[in-house]
């Protein structure tokens, strides 16, 4: 029997520490839409995707009241459009991008993702074609999230792709001038992507995916804070069994209510991503939860050690909560949508080259981070080469999504609004890397790929 | 199906007897009770059995919800499910 305590303790964490599901994300299989004739496949993906999400809104909306658990976004993943569209006679896919932004819309959906083209180790007619797409696609849909993948450890890293990103995302920013560049939240560049991630803007989904699937993000920076505040002083081994028996409770959560989906909708439930995912609501911060364990500001000497700490004990402690787990898992650290990072960077203690140094041993990487207008496409592309080196090497998943809002200097503040929060304007490097970014071609897999 | 139903507010004459009035039209049968008073504040715990309710559990949900509202206090109705995955292996 359940006694009053944990009942109050459930009921606490909901109300006054953020807990929620982030994300539920039902992932379609595309492929069957492919048409030569574009219009007729604009058609088959509408129909498709209107078809499988029709109830999933509904669906979140009815357990976000059965359990009193808020399901903060319910969302929709599509096969790579690239491989969609690839057998389409045209040369640009804006079109499509504009078909998956109106079948969001039908079905209620904030953000539809999978956009996307897989290029690690080379791209096909169709990924550049899409690839060359993303800047008028972000500028002309809503709720369209697109995704490259340009390395992977076993291919290693394609840099025709990633100086070609630079040009991307500068492009899109351009376009998206009058939203402060809103459109590059919307874009991320990834190493080592993932094919089961249900957070946007990244998700896709994979190939090696059913027909249809749905996956569920949890998350609760808030939860593990306050937990955090009863050990103030312990030792690490302390602050690794509260941050694992909270991941514990927050992923069983996140079980319960994907099975529930899943059954209700009629589709197999894929995963648990155990995110500890921040909102720009004040206590519900990741950046918090690492200045608790005793750094006076996040991005001081120690953060990559606490952050490693955390993103370890939110994989232990959430593992045995669920039967299947994949997707992302770990802590994020995007920094315009977490209180603590946007004030750490705005006071100048949270800089670039730290963020790099955290992504080393966070679940993601560079991410929703501001630059300066002025900022070059070599420059944006180099910063994506660093940043697919540590996924590569390291065998995790890397991710890059970077805003050089037009106009803005450092010091300015972008506002995104809503979950996308605002972000303070962060120095770059000034000294050039475009030669660097203008050699093209691939950096070999590294050692570590030859594991047959 | 189980539910449980959590109620919080100032503490006053009747509300007990309000919330089970409530539960009874919607057919829900209360199992166990506990209550307390925390801070000045009354906070109730009751297990229920909603298998017989006359209406979907997300509505009984708003319907408490709203009835809460009249009454001057926190009512919700809540799968037990989430409580037991939460707490218990």
């Amino acid at each position: 029997m359940l006694n009053q305590h944990d009942i109050l303790q459930t009921l606490d964490m909901i109300d006054k520490r953020h807990l929620d599901i982030r994300t539920i994300t039902m992932g379609i299989n595309l492929l069957d839409c492919c048409d030569p004739d574009p219009e007729r496949c604009c058609e088959k993906i509408y129909e498709k995707i209107t078809r499988c999400a029709k109830d999933l809104v509904k669906v979140g909306e009815d357990i976000e009241k059965e359990f009193g658990i808020p399901i903060v976004n319910k969302r929709i993943s599509v096969t790579p459009m690239a491989l969609v569209a690839g057998a389409c006679r045209t040369d640009s896919y804006v079109e499509m991008a504009k078909t998956m932004d109106r079948a969001a819309k039908t079905c209620g959906v904030n953000f539809i993702g999978g956009f996307s083209a897989l290029v690690q180790k080379g791209a096909t007619e169709a990924d550049w074609k899409l690839i060359r797409s993303i800047p008028e696609a972000m500028a002309a849909t809503e709720r369209v999230c697109a995704s490259v993948n340009v390395g992977s450890t076993r291919a290693g890293i394609n840099m025709d792709a990633v100086a070609e990103m630079g040009r991307v995302v500068k492009r899109t920013a351009e376009l998206t001038a009058d939203n402060d560049g809103l459109g590059c939240a919307k874009v991320v560049v990834f190493a080592n992507a993932v094919e089961d991630n249900p957070f946007m803007a990244g998700a896709f989904h994979g190939v090696g995916e059913p027909e249809c699937v749905l996956n569920v993000g949890v998350s609760g920076p808030g939860v593990v804070y306050h937990a955090l505040q009863s050990v103030k002083g312990q030792p690490f081994d302390v602050v690794a069994e509260t941050v694992k028996k909270t991941a514990f409770q927050i992923t069983r959560m996140g079980q319960i209510v994907g099975r529930e989906a899943s059954k209700r909708l009629g589709v197999p439930f894929g995963i648990v991503d155990l995110s500890l995912a921040p909102t720009p609501a004040v206590g519900d911060s990741v950046a918090r939860i690492l200045e608790e364990m005793g750094l006076e500001v996040v991005g001081t000497h120690g953060t990559t050690a606490a952050l490693a700490l955390l993103n370890d004990a939110v994989k232990k402690g959430g593992v045995m909560a669920s039967n299947h787990v994949g997707g992302l898992s770990g802590a994020f650290i995007p920094v315009s949508e977490d209180e603590g990072m946007i004030a750490a960077a705005e006071s100048g203690t949270l800089v670039l080259d730290k963020l790099e140094a955290m992504t080393c041993v966070c679940s993601v990487g560079l991410d929703m981070i501001a630059v300066p207008g002025d900022t070059s496409a070599a420059t944006i592309s180099a910063i994506i080469a660093d940043e697919a080196a540590i996924g590569m090497v390291n065998s995790k998943t890397t991710a890059v999504r970077i805003i050089p809002a037009p106009g803005k200097v450092v010091g300015d503040r972008v506002e995104m609004g809503g979950l996308l929060g605002s972000a303070p304007v962060m120095p770059v490097h000034p000294e050039s890397a475009e030669a660097f970014v203008a050699r093209g071609g691939r950096i070999p897999a590294p050692l570590q790929s030859l594991r047959n | 199906m189980k539910a449980i139903v959590t109620v919080v507010g100032q503490d006053r004459v009747g509300i007990i007897a309000g919330v089970c009035t409530a539960l009874a039209e919607f057919h829900v049968n209360v199992l166990d009770i506990s209550q307390t008073v925390m801070q000045g504040y009354f906070t109730m715990m009751m297990a229920t059995e909603v298998s017989e309710c006359n209406v979907p559990l997300a509505e009984l949900a708003t319907r408490m919800e709203a009835i809460g509202k009249d009454m001057g206090l926190s009512i919700r109705v809540q799968r037990e499910d989430i409580f037991q995955a939460m707490h218990r292996i």
